[in-house]
């Protein structure tokens, strides 16, 4: 019988795999935002897990915004994206050193 | 094993393995197609969740729109990957060991985890007399009205912002200039020549 535990394990390897990936893939900032989708579909199956076994809907309510902001934040890194490649002619991370605090 | 076990094994596998590969694979292209497939797991887990109108949204939204979206930006990109993957080795330990470190941590939280008194939990997805759609639709549309409108304010925000931020001006091609068009004025646009037989202009 699968029980909530089971989703709760996937939910965090899934979760590590994502950090692993931050770590992995520092210069390529597209496979980064591919890890962030990771985490955050990590996320949402706690969530929806959650709410499933306690019956309870708003765990799906707050899937629902995390998947809303989740999908405008891809968009605008894209977005973003394009028009650093346009300036740099490249997309590697350390080249990001303009604005320097 | 139920079928419904055997499912759950069958689409966790598919996630996590998807994951894994989004997170290695040398090719980003080749990660895309590796997220598609974790999204499609991801899918089929929240249909056993009994979450059908969440699992149908993931699909369209994540496999529809954003893997896409990351697809056409992968593609359209003549970014030299073989250099950005170069470092991969030397952050492999590192990586690794956050890892490590964080699955022991959640682990020990899962050890000492314990649900609150009065809180009941359920043996299994619990499946309502209303089916999942119509009841995600009364909750939203009552308890959480304020914030659906502003999640919408979020995604009009987003794409007014792509927009502005992937929109250029180039200068060097030619383009219609509607307001000059529809000012031309006949009178001096147009010049009548009273041309004679066998001169020409």
């Amino acid at each position: 019988m699968v029980g909530l535990e089971h989703y709760l394990g996937l939910a965090a390897a899934l979760f590590v795999i994502g950090i692993f990936g931050l770590f992995l893939n520092r210069k390529n900032i597209i496979v980064l935002l591919m890890s962030i989708e990771l985490i955050l579909l990590a996320v949402n199956i706690n969530l929806v897990a959650f709410s499933a076994y306690l019956g309870d809907l708003t765990g799906q309510v707050f899937t629902l915004f995390v998947l809303t902001v989740a999908a405008a934040e891809a968009a605008i890194g894209l977005a973003i994206l394009v028009s650093f490649f346009r300036t740099r002619g490249s997309i590697a991370v350390e080249d990001v050193n303009v604005m320097k605090g | 094993m139920t079928v419904a076990g055997f499912a759950f094994y069958v689409f966790a596998l598919t996630v996590l393995v998807g994951g894994l590969f989004t997170v290695v694979s040398r090719n980003p292209v080749h990660a895309v197609l590796w997220l598609i497939t974790a999204f499609i797991g991801a899918t089929g887990l929240f249909v056993l969740l009994g979450a059908e109108f969440l699992a149908m949204l993931l699909m369209i939204v994540y496999v529809g729109a954003v893997a896409v979206l990351f697809l056409f930006v992968v593609m359209m990109l003549d970014v030299d990957f073989a250099e950005l993957k170069a470092g991969m080795a030397k952050y492999l330990p590192i990586g690794l060991l956050i890892g490590v470190v964080l699955l022991v941590e959640l682990g020990l939280i899962f050890g000492t985890w314990a649900t609150a008194e009065g809180v009941e939990m359920m043996a299994a997805p619990a499946v309502g007399e209303v089916e999942n759609t119509a009841a995600l639709g009364m909750v939203i549309y009552t308890d959480y009205l304020l914030l659906f409108q502003l999640a919408g304010l979020i995604l009009l925000v987003a794409m007014i912002g792509a927009i502005v931020l992937t929109m250029r001006h180039r200068r060097d091609i030619k383009r219609q200039n509607v307001v000059d068009q529809m000012h031309r004025d006949p009178k001096a646009a147009i010049k009548m020549v009273d041309v004679k037989p066998g001169q020409g202009l």
